[in-house]
This record gives structure tokens, C-alpha cells and sequence, in this order.
């Protein structure tokens, strides 16, 4: 069984919980997971139960890269033996937000641990509140389209690039739709010395409006037409992505989801959905993808 | 047994008692006038003097942070700060709590902005009331060493299990030289035991710290701390005793006394004021007055029953506050000494005067004045809580 037990509450078809169980797949029960504040963090852990075979803690919303910090030097400092993997996983929220100077120092001081984003592009806990992560022209909580708006406008923040302006060793992205890859990627995360990091694009039904059942379909589209390109970077270079052959359209994407349903029904909504076909040109330009 | 005196700026005495400690960890972020401790135990670190593992972090935020994951590793910790620094921590001191994980921290009270401050006074920990952190604070250099490992044996006692802030005021006492005696590693070792919590973080027995609650739980985890002050309030005395056997000194537990006894007028206050009003005392007493000193040591758990039991026989009760609640007019200590007396038979006046905010000097003349005023309660006219020692130009 996996060490993400069943019986938790996430949503049925939640990414957040895939994510978590590809984690632990990848890294097995010599590993010890911080949470902060968010959806994987709540409906793990209804007291007095708990979904995690492994050693877990939650602290705060903006600080588990801190505290991950702090047991891998308390493992040291109790000369506990160094082939426990240490590993945070937040949100977009808790990484790309208000977590970004714990995640900053943490990655600065060069911890031997893990940090992986589930980046379900925003606030799921609290009701799908845009974040740092949210796309162009999602419709949120709190960037909602309206009459005179398309949704959040801000573009997304380019946590990868950050992480590895740090010097880190090992930066990678990943999705929940491909599962081999992400545990190889998680697995390579852990084992390269030094802190790492991997991108978890992580679509949520709940969220984006639509079936439970498509989490892994809308998953692959957003890989299938650009929109979350899969790369991993070695010490600042990307070494390796994974290559689109029959590229499709970001149409595909956008209408297999309600946040952007607005865009087709909109005057002048498809005149925007143009910028975010520019999104994804411009990642198959900078990645080599094709 | 006779020990030799050093005369060592109390940041080093501090800084050195952490040592004799003996954390796994120590996380902190520089702030004024903490900055002395934290050099010092950095070259402790460098120079190989202290095995542990000194954790330079980006913020007090994160300082906390890290504290939190090393101690449920299982991990002896430490860290100090002050003023904006502790304020910025306040998030994560009720996650410490409520997580019992009993990190231990010197507090070096300072004012807090804006206007920005950078000397003396206990806003900054009175603040953190109510995070279920254990206060202690100290009256001089060498009380604000021998508390660190009377806290650590206190917050780590398994029916505790609570952080810890041993208090001690800026500059007053972190910066002043004074002869103190160093503590000794042996008795340390002696009196401290090693640290081994039930639980920790460990791969072959997975627990979950920090989960959610809800209101079918909630209040049962509050109820615990509760609980486990309550514990506090006896073992503080207890500690304090244990460790006068040990190194031969003591300071009081919950509370000190000074010439009691037989007082009408009963001065309370925290910290390093007390020195200064023990010397006003003694002239006082020297002309007849019957004035005395109620030393509050342990500001959480608020020691009620001891100080009902002190007060038994005061007339006047004047509380000494380093802090106010803005829009109260009254420190805490006020707060509390009044609140405490009141489910009782004690009718007992209670004066409350703020005093030395940001450095500001409380000499003898202050104190002498405050008593005067206080004394118009035998008058038949109540005196309410004032800051006391304004500017001419302003009062
Ligand atoms: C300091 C603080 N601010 C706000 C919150 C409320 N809050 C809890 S979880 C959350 C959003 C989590 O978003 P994300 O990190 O993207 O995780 P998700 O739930 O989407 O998986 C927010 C805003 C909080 N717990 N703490
Ligand atoms: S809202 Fe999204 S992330 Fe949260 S539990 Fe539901 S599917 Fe999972
Ligand atoms: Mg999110």
C-alpha cells in the first residue's frame, strides 16, 4: 500500500493527493515530509487521524522551508544517520507567495533536502483565491472575470528560474499526469546532494471546474500544447525536456476547464486567448520543445 | 564551596551559560541588543568550544521556524531575540506551544517601534502573553545566566513540555560588566539532564505533528497547555530549589521577597528595576517607612496563589510596569495583580505606574516619588494607573 494512506478528504480526483503518494512512491518511508498550510496539509490530517506512513509535520503557511531546514540540521546535530531524505511540499501558494523568503534562505544555506511545489495555480484551501501561480486570465475567487475583466491579469511567476538563480543543483518540473516521470524526477531530487527542487503542475477539478475524472487528461493537455513545459536544469542549464510531437492548440487546454470559460463566451475573448498562445510559443522557443 | 567571580558583560555570561546547555541547535537573527549573545556563541562555534550546529537565517521568522522542525526532530534548541524581532516570531511562538515543543529563548526586552527604539523596556515579551510560552525574568546578569538552565530543565520536563522565555532587560543587564560566576559545566551536567522527548520525527516510529483540529478536539489541546502551566507553577519553585542545591544560588521561584514581612506598602515589578528598588527600600526602611519588595519572577504561569498569599498583610500594592496596554492606561502587571485579587477577601489598593519606556532611567528619586503619590490612598483618594515619570513640558 502506499504511504499516503487511503481514507483522507481530498476531492475525488484531487492532484494534490496524487502528489503526495508519487512523493512518497518515489522516496519511500526513510523520508520525513513537511507541510505548511494548505489542501494536501488539511485533509491529510483530521486529528486523530493521519494519512501519512511517514514522519510528518505541519507548522505554519509561510514557513515550511524553514523548518525543513531545521531537522535536517537538528539530524545532523543528533548525528542521526544522513540517508534520511528530507522533503517539503507546499502549494503555489505556500512557494510561490508568502513562503518565497523562508524558501529564499533555505535554498541560500545550501540544506541537504527537497522543496516540491503543488502548484494547483491557487489557493485551493481557502476557497480558489488567485496566487503568484494562477495563469493569465484564470478566473478566480478573487480575480474573477466580470464585465469589464478577463480574469486574473498578472502572468505566473517564474518559481523555477528563481530556485535555480540560487545556485541550486537540481531543478525540475513535472506534473501529476506523468507519473513515471515525476517520481523519477523526485527520486533524482533527493539523491542529488544539496537543496533541489521540483515543479509540480497539478490541475484541481475542484478548482479549475472540471471532472474529477479528467484530472490526468487536463493534465496532459497543459503539457500536449505547451502550456506547463516538462524540463529538468543541472546546476543552472537545462539539461533535458521532454519534446512535443503533434502540438496542439491552447484552445484544447482552455476549454477543458471553467476558469477560462469566459474567454469563449466574452466579447473580445478570443482576441486574448492570443497572449496566452504566446505563453506557450514562448516556452517551446525557450525549451527547445519541439 | 567559594567560586571565582569574572567580570564578563552579561551577554557573555548568557552566551556562555547556552553553552554549558549544551543545545544540538541554535537559530537566530541579529537585532540590537541581542546581537552580543549571538556573536558570542558564533565563536564559541568557531572556535570549536561548543559542539552544535549554528543555524544563520534570514529572518527571526525563520529562526523560530527551523527551531520548530529541529526540536520535534529531537533536538535541544536555542535562540534569542527582542523587540521587532519577537514580534515578528509571533505567528510561530503559538505553533511552538501548541506543538509542546519546548525551545528555549533569551529575550532581551527592548521598546518597540514606531518610533523605532532600540533601548529597554518589556513591551516586547508582555506582548507574547498569551502565546502559552513560559516567561521568566531576571534582576541581574547573573540571574539572567543561572535561568537558562532553570528553563531548559523546566520546558523539557515531560509533563511540561512548553517553550521557554527567559527575560532578561537590554542593555541594563546584556551590556553592563558585572562580577558573575560562570557557570560550570560540570554542575550544569549535573543538574541539566540530556534531552530525550517521547516523540520526535523519526522514520521508524511515524508520527504527524501539527495536525488540524477541529471543534470536537480543539479545546481539549488548549486545555492541555493549560494544564501543563499549571505544572510549571509547581516545578518553578522546585527547579529553583534543585538549583541552589546544585550551584548554591537562588532567586526566588514564582516570586522573591524583599523585607516583606512586616511591609505596608508593597512595591511589585519584573526585571532589572527591583535592584533599584531594593536600594530605595533600604533608605526608606533606614527612616521608619515600612515598604517592601514582591519580586515577580515567573510572569506566565502568573504565580496567583503565591501572590495573594504575599500580599496577605499589604495596605498599598504599587505594581511597576515596563509596558502598557494602549487604551487600558495599565501594564499588565497591574492587570494581573489586580485581577487576581479580586475573587478574594483582599481589599488592597492597587497603584499602577508605567515607568522606563525605552530606556528611559528609573533612579531611586522616581520610585521615592511614586511611593509619596501612592500614599494619598491612606487619604481615602485611589490613584489610578498613570505613566509616571512624563517630561515636565508634557505633564
Ligand atoms: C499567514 C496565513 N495567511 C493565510 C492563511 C490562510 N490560508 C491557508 S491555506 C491557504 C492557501 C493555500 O494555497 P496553496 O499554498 O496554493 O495550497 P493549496 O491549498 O492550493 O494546495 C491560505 C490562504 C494562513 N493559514 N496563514
Ligand atoms: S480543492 Fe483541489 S487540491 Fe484541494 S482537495 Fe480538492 S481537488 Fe484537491
Ligand atoms: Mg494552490
Amino acid at each position: 500500500m502506499s504511504l499516503l494512506k487511503p481514507g483522507h478528504r481530498g476531492c475525488a480526483g484531487c492532484c494534490d493527493a496524487l502528489a503526495g503518494k508519487f512523493v512518497l512512491d518515489a522516496l519511500g518511508e526513510n523520508t520525513i515530509v513537511v507541510s505548511p498550510t494548505g489542501c494536501l496539509e488539511v485533509f491529510t490530517t483530521p486529528y486523530p487521524e493521519s494519512a501519512w506512513g511517514v514522519p510528518w509535520i505541519h507548522s505554519l503557511f509561510e514557513n515550511a522551508a524553514a523548518v525543513a531546514s531545521g531537522v535536517e540540521v537538528a539530524l545532523k546535530a543528533l548525528g542521526k544517520k544522513n540517508d534520511i531524505k528530507i522533503v517539503a511540499i507546499g502549494g503555489d501558494g505556500a512557494t510561490l507567495d508568502i513562503g518565497l523568503q523562508a524558501i529564499s534562505g533555505a535554498f541560500e544555506r545550501g540544506h541537504n533536502f527537497t522543496y516540491i511545489c503543488v502548484d494547483n495555480e491557487a489557493y485551493m484551501n481557502t476557497g480558489v483565491q488567485r496566487s503568484g501561480g494562477t495563469p493569465l486570465y484564470a478566473s478566480t475567487t478573487t480575480s474573477p472575470a466580470g464585465k469589464v475583466s478577463f480574469g486574473n491579469p498578472q502572468h505566473k511567476k517564474n518559481m523555477p528560474a528563481i530556485i535555480a538563480a540560487h545556485g541550486s543543483p537540481y531543478v525540475a518540473t513535472a506534473s501529476v499526469a506523468y507519473a513515471p516521470d515525476m517520481i523519477r524526477k523526485v527520486k533524482k531530487a533527493a539523491d542529488v546532494k544539496g537543496p533541489t527542487y521540483v515543479h509540480v503542475h497539478a490541475p484541481c477539478c475542484t478548482g479549475w471546474r472540471f471532472e474529477g475524472s479528467k484530472t490526468i487528461e487536463v493534465g496532459k493537455l497543459a503539457v500536449e500544447t505547451a502550456m506547463w513545459p516538462l524540463y529538468e536544469m543541472e546546476n543552472g542549464v537545462v539539461t533535458n525536456v521532454r519534446k512535443l510531437k503533434n502540438r496542439k492548440p491552447v484552445e484544447e487546454y482552455l476549454k477543458a476547464q471553467g476558469r477560462f470559460k469566459h474567454l469563449f463566451t466574452m466579447q473580445g475573448g478570443l482576441e486574448e486567448i492570443k497572449k496566452i498562445q504566446a505563453i506557450a510559443d514562448w516556452n517551446v522557443k525557450h525549451f527547445g520543445l519541439e | 564551596m567559594r567560586r571565582r567571580m569574572v567580570v564578563v558583560e552579561g551577554s557573555y555570561a548568557v552566551a556562555h551559560a547556552v553553552k554549558v546547555c549544551k543545545p544540538h541547535v541554535i537559530s537566530a537573527y541579529p537585532i540590537t541588543p541581542q546581537t552580543h549573545i549571538v556573536e558570542d556563541l558564533s565563536q564559541f562555534v568557531a572556535d570549536g568550544d561548543m559542539n552544535c550546529e549554528y543555524m544563520n537565517v534570514e529572518s527571526e521568522f525563520s529562526a523560530i521556524s527551523a527551531l520548530i522542525g529541529a526540536s520535534a526532530a529531537g533536538a535541544r534548541t536555542y535562540s534569542s531575540t527582542t523587540s521587532q524581532g519577537l514580534a515578528l516570531m509571533h505567528e510561530a511562538l503559538f505553533n511552538a506551544s501548541g506543538m509542546r515543543l519546548p525551545i528555549v529563548m533569551t529575550v532581551v526586552n527592548r521598546a518597540l517601534s514606531a518610533p523605532i527604539n532600540i533601548w529597554n523596556d518589556q513591551q516586547d515579551s508582555i506582548s507574547q502573553r498569551d502565546t502559552g510560552w513560559i516567561q521568566l525574568y531576571a534582576e541581574d546578569v547573573q540571574e539572567s545566566a543561572d535561568m537558562l538552565p532553570q528553563v531548559y530543565k523546566l520546558a523539557e520536563d515531560e509533563e511540561i513540555l512548553l517553550p521557554a522565555m527567559a527575560c532578561m532587560d537590554g542593555f541594563i543587564l546584556s551590556h553592563v560588566y558585572e562580577p558573575v560566576i560562570l557557570l560550570e559545566q560540570s554542575l550544569t551536567d549535573e543538574f541539566l539532564p540530556p534531552y530525550s522527548p517521547e516523540f520526535t520525527l523519526d522514520t521508524k516510529n511515524p508520527v504527524s505533528f501539527g495536525a488540524l483540529a477541529d471543534p470536537s478536539t480543539y479545546t481539549e489541546f488548549r486545555y492541555k497547555q493549560e494544564k501543563a502551566m499549571g505544572v510549571a507553577l509547581e516545578k518553578i519553585e522546585e527547579i529553583a530549589k534543585e538549583f541552589k542545591d546544585v550551584y548554591g544560588r537562588y532567586y526566588g521561584g514564582l516570586i522573591d521577597e524583599y523585607a516583606l514581612d512586616d511591609a505596608e506598602i508593597v512595591i511589585m515589578a519584573m526585571g532589572s528595576v527591583i535592584g533599584t528598588v531594593k536600594d530605595t527600600i533600604d533608605e526608606l526602611r533606614s527612616e521608619g517607612e515600612p515598604v517592601g519588595l514582591l519580586k515577580v519572577r515567573s510572569f506566565r504561569p502568573f504565580p496567583v496563589d503565591a501572590i495573594r498569599s504575599a500580599l496577605k498583610n499589604a495596605k498599598i500594592v504599587i505594581t511597576i510596569d515596563k509596558n502598557i496596554s494602549i487604551g487600558k492606561n495599565e501594564g499588565a502587571l497591574c492587570t494581573e495583580v489586580k485581577a487576581c485579587l479580586y475573587n478574594t477577601d483582599l481589599r488592597i489598593p492597587v497603584i499602577g505606574v508605567m515607568l522606563g519606556f525605552g530606556g528611559r532611567d528609573i533612579p531611586m528619586s522616581t520610585i521615592k516619588k511614586v511611593i509619596n503619590k501612592a500614599k494619598l490612598v491612606e487619604k481615602g483618594i485611589y490613584v489610578e494607573s498613570e505613566i509616571a515619570d512624563l517630561r515636565e513640558d508634557m505633564a
